[in-house]
């Protein structure tokens, strides 16, 4: 197997992008990866979309966006795992370099979400979840979560309130990334008052629905010192699973899928978790950060909101968690998030993280939830 | 809903029908013919009795499509007392009298409707189990379409 690196990152800000196709913003997003890896043409391109087929009644994506791109005649497939789509994607690129079948290739993740009415977008992003046991029921995925949260405040005996500083910390590190969705510090006071979603999940547990793009280019490492001094190196990359849902699960509070995930990249990377200097967190909900964390090894069972509590997830704190603005606040364009949390990853182990730069940062991971839990792709990257 | 699909799940949906596995004896709901527990094939037919309890529950403000006339509504994990763990709408309760640990059953009502012409999918929901606080008159506002027995399938498709 060859040792692959990251020669070139883009993306487009995270927003509603009513004068942009999908196909445009999937153009920007390659366009200024090339650029930046400074390079003309890729030898293939992986694209993760979760739903452009219900949304924008486009699949196909891989050849639709090849063709868009000035690469007509490259290798070109779209991936798909839900919210972990972008994550995937990443995967099987990675996969074609190491394993020597490509040399140059762009793995991207694209999502176009705000074309369609609410109760569409929310019954499309239902289908991550069991649709004949959970959809059917009327259960959106804003519910699954909630049920999750209910349960774990239940079990644990937190109060709403406390999942705050996921949010606040989530939105003070936006206000630093000019590609973030919404740049803007809030308080308890705003998260305590927020309009309820699915009790217990209200507006600021909760992550938006987007329109955005990000890619990188991978390169064997061997090959990165040709194109750029700043290749950052891929040290670990492994998807697990669980089942789809959350009833089948023999514990609905421990994602058994992201601690098998984080444990293989740990054994890949030969690193334990606090190794790390920062870690992107797929925070859809809240909820989802406190598992995380507990499943990546951060916490105990019923810890993972203790340790935001305790200011330990912030830039300066034992382990930065969401460090440009996360899911919750750089946005959630669903299939293109893995993509993002990658990106931000590399901006941070470059040093161009601006005023969120995590001190001398060297190791970083980034997790892509699909579901609530169901794939889980944890990805390592390490300055050279 | 396809009514092919419709047709295929009637059994679970309507009666809780699942599997026993016949290796580790692992109660499965919903039917999967895999044990999940120890992977063998479980294809013996289980009737769950339909009691259980809340394990979770959230009530649904911003409704998927078909579903935005139910809102807001109480979704659940209930604890089923055979052992599994299912996902299902709460019924003839108001969702401030729910908690976690609440008795509850099973009973049949419609889920959904796909549009004015379209098919009135009928399914499991769960109601606080008689003799529970919280079980109030309410129970007796059964929705009039809903099929007053299991297995009488002829009523359920509409339009």
């Amino acid at each position: 197997m060859r040792d692959v690196s990251i020669i070139g990152i883009g993306q487009t800000a995270v927003g509603e992008h009513w004068e942009k196709s999908l196909r445009m913003l999937a153009y920007e997003a390659l366009d200024a990866a090339t650029r930046d890896a400074k390079i003309e043409r890729v030898d293939a391109l992986y694209v993760g979309n979760m739903l452009s087929g219900e949304l924008t009644k486009q699949e196909h994506l891989g050849a639709l966006i090849a063709d868009f791109a000035g690469l007509r005649g490259i290798e070109a497939m779209k991936i798909e795992a839900a919210c972990g789509s972008a994550g995937a994607a990443f995967r099987v690129g990675y996969a074609m370099v190491a394993g020597g079948m490509q040399d140059v290739v762009a793995v991207m993740g694209v999502e176009k979400m705000t074309d369609q009415e609410a109760s569409l977008t929310t019954s499309a992003l239902a289908m991550a979840a069991d649709a004949e046991y959970e959809a059917l029921q009327g259960l959106s995925f804003v519910g699954i979560n909630a049920l999750l949260m209910r349960r774990y405040m239940h079990e644990h005996g937190y109060k709403k309130e406390d999942f705050a500083q996921f949010a606040i910390n989530a939105h003070a590190n936006a206000v630093n990334n000019p590609n973030a969705m919404f740049r803007s510090a809030i308080t308890a006071k705003q998260f305590a008052d927020a309009k309820p979603i699915a009790e217990p999940i209200n507006l600021l547990d909760s992550s938006p629905i987007a329109d955005g793009a990000a890619c990188v280019i991978l390169a064997p490492t061997a090959m990165a010192k040709e194109f750029t001094d700043k290749a950052i190196r891929v040290r670990a990359s492994a998807v697990a699973t669980d089942t789809v849902a959350v009833h089948d699960r023999r514990d609905p509070l421990y994602l058994e899928g992201g601690a098998i995930s984080a444990q293989k990249a740990y054994a890949q990377a030969g690193i334990g978790p606090w190794d790390l200097d920062l870690f992107e967190v797929h925070d859809a909900f809240t909820i989802m950060s406190a598992l995380s964390l507990e499943a990546a090894g951060f916490a105990p069972r019923g810890k993972g909101v203790a340790l935001a509590l305790d200011g330990q997830i912030g830039i300066g704190g034992r382990m930065p968690i969401t460090t440009m603005g996360g899911l919750k606040a750089r946005g959630h364009p669903v299939g293109a998030t893995g993509m993002y949390q990658i990106v931000e990853v590399v901006l941070q182990l470059r040093g161009e993280a601006g005023a969120n730069q995590v001190r001398d940062a060297r190791l970083g991971m980034a997790q892509n939830i699909g579901g609530s839990g169901a794939t889980v792709v944890t990805t390592i990257l390490e300055r050279i | 809903m396809e009514v092919a699909r419709y047709w295929r799940t009637t059994k679970q949906r309507y009666e809780l029908v699942g599997e026993t596995c016949p290796n580790c004896n692992m109660k499965i709901f919903p039917p999967r013919d895999v044990c999940p527990n120890c992977q063998q094939l479980a294809k013996t037919p289980q009737a769950f009795s339909g009691s259980g309890e809340v394990y979770s529950f959230s009530t649904i403000h911003n409704a998927p499509e078909g579903f935005e006339k139910y809102a807001p509504y109480t979704v659940a994990l209930v604890r089923l007392s055979e052992g599994p763990l299912i996902t299902a709408q709460l019924t003839d309760v108001d969702d401030q009298d729910v908690y976690v640990g609440m008795p509850v059953e099973m009973v049949t009502r419609a889920l959904r409707e796909d549009g004015e012409r379209g098919m009135i999918v009928y399914g499991y929901k769960f109601r606080p189990a008689f003799g529970v606080a919280g079980a109030s008159s309410q129970a007796v506002a059964v929705d009039v379409r809903a099929p007053q027995a299991a297995g009488q399938r002829e009523v359920v498709i509409a339009g």
